[in-house]
């Protein structure tokens, strides 16, 4: 009896987080990237002329979506290595298995990115997220969720493609505006310390995208296997 | 010379001709107004374009049937065109009667968007050389493609309603005198027709090269 799709998915998750745990490469470019955008973001504009609590939004936004990236295009460049993903299309689970396992890994990895770039963005800006923990924590989750969920997918298309990495922004970037732009604007509304009833239609967008996308992505994805 | 391709580049010389000698200038805009013939068939032809590559693509992963793998992608690449003439001769109508080449309204932005998109998936195409292969992942991009489209018109739509623009104002689309509608129905059938004739022809070269690397596969 095969295992259920689910419990499949955790283990192929546990696997990528366990490669991931060991080598730490990809965790720390990510990081060591996010925390170096915030900080030459800082410098590039003059804060006596943008004042950094109309920056910090946009900035933390905009490197999440590119510190992902560096996540998302290690999820299968490292099943390349000696075919590692003929064994993974080999063993008796669904196609479907793969997508989720493998998008949950990211989503590990890119929540675990935030949990110290969203700190740094405090620290180094000095605008006050805290105050909005919760509201700023659901929409750091329902941002990476539709991060990811496209992501993973594209990041299954562009290893077997000939510019393989570097394929992978030029598809992504588009499909990030509609979480970039939510994000960055609710963000804005919190650190302005407009009323949370503000934020609920971008919240509402962005549940919209992660509900049409984790399920387009995931019925899209066999059709992306080379057999 | 294809049949199809000397109607459609007649049917264009004989529009413009009327949009230049036969077609009122607006009574305030004065010739700048007149890129409009040019401007708003070349993005309904895009969008149909648009259209075209979705269903293509879905029918695709459906049937598998190389042919709407072609069609997809000569359509794309139409539609690419047919968007980069929007959006060339979006900003040279906007600097004479908005007095800027671009503005972040939400139009604009959805049709650089697309831009964005279909040429990412033009790219996409680029990359992979098996064709079975080739069709499926466009036909993913195709797909998902069309579903992003909504999403982002209606964030930019929200962005801009959010933060209303002090000056820059949209002429909303003013109720047309009969001489410039008809020119304009006349320009959209010209360019509906071009838009067939690019398609036709990008088919075959499409038809063409899949013989060529099946004869050479052998």
């Amino acid at each position: 009896m095969a295992p259920s799709t689910l419990s499949a998915a955790l283990l192929i998750a546990r696997k990528d987080l366990a490669i991931e745990f060991r080598t730490r490469t990809a965790f720390f470019s990510a990081l060591v990237f996010a925390l170096l955008g915030i900080v030459i973001f800082y410098f590039a504009w003059d804060p006596t002329a943008v004042a950094p609590i109309d920056l910090a939004p946009g900035v933390l936004w905009g490197i999440f979506t590119f510190s992902g990236l560096l996540g998302l295009q290690r999820s299968f460049g490292i099943e390349q290595a000696d075919r590692a993903i003929d064994a993974l299309l080999g063993a008796p689970i669904p196609r479907e298995a793969i997508y989720l396992g493998k998008a949950m890994a990211n989503l590990v990895f890119v929540a675990a990115v935030q949990v110290i770039a969203i700190p740094a963005v405090e620290l180094f800006y000095g605008v006050p997220l805290f105050e909005h923990a919760a509201p700023l924590a659901l929409l750091a989750l329902l941002s990476a969720i539709g991060l990811v969920a496209v992501g993973t997918l594209f990041s299954a298309m562009a290893v077997n493609t000939k510019l393989a990495e570097m394929l992978l922004p030029v598809l992504s970037l588009p499909f990030f505006v509609p979480i970039v732009i939510p994000a960055a604007q609710a963000t804005a509304r919190l650190l302005a310390g407009r009323p949370e009833s503000e934020i609920v239609g971008w919240l509402k967008l962005l549940v919209a995208f992660d509900i049409v996308f984790v399920a387009a992505c995931m019925l899209a994805f066999p059709f992306t296997i080379e057999e | 010379m294809d049949w199809l391709f000397a109607i459609a580049v007649i049917a264009i010389a004989a529009a413009l001709t009327r949009v230049i000698y036969y077609t009122p200038f607006e009574a305030i805009q004065g010739p700048a107004q007149k890129i409009f013939y040019l401007h708003l068939p070349a993005a309904l032809a895009a969008f149909f374009a648009f259209g075209v590559v979705a269903l293509a693509s879905i029918a695709y992963l459906w049937l598998g049937d190389p042919r709407l793998d072609r069609a997809a992608e000569s359509s794309a690449e139409v539609g690419v065109v047919f968007t980069t003439v929007v959006l060339i001769t979006g900003p040279l109508w906007a600097r004479p009667v908005w007095g800027t080449w671009w503005t972040w309204d939400a139009r604009l932005t959805l049709t650089l968007f697309l831009w964005f998109i279909y040429v990412g998936y033009l790219v996409l195409r680029g990359a992979i050389d098996d064709p079975s292969l080739r069709a499926r992942y466009s036909a993913v991009l195709g797909i998902l493609g069309s579903l992003l489209i909504p999403f982002i018109h209606l964030s930019v739509y929200l962005f801009r309603t959010l933060h209303p623009r002090p000056i820059v104002i949209k002429p909303s689309a003013p109720s047309l005198p009969p001489e410039m509608l008809t020119t304009l129905l006349i320009s959209f059938v010209a360019f509906m027709l071009f838009y067939l004739a690019l398609v036709r022809q990008r088919y075959r070269l499409a038809s063409e090269r899949d013989l060529l690397a099946l004869e050479e596969a052998r």
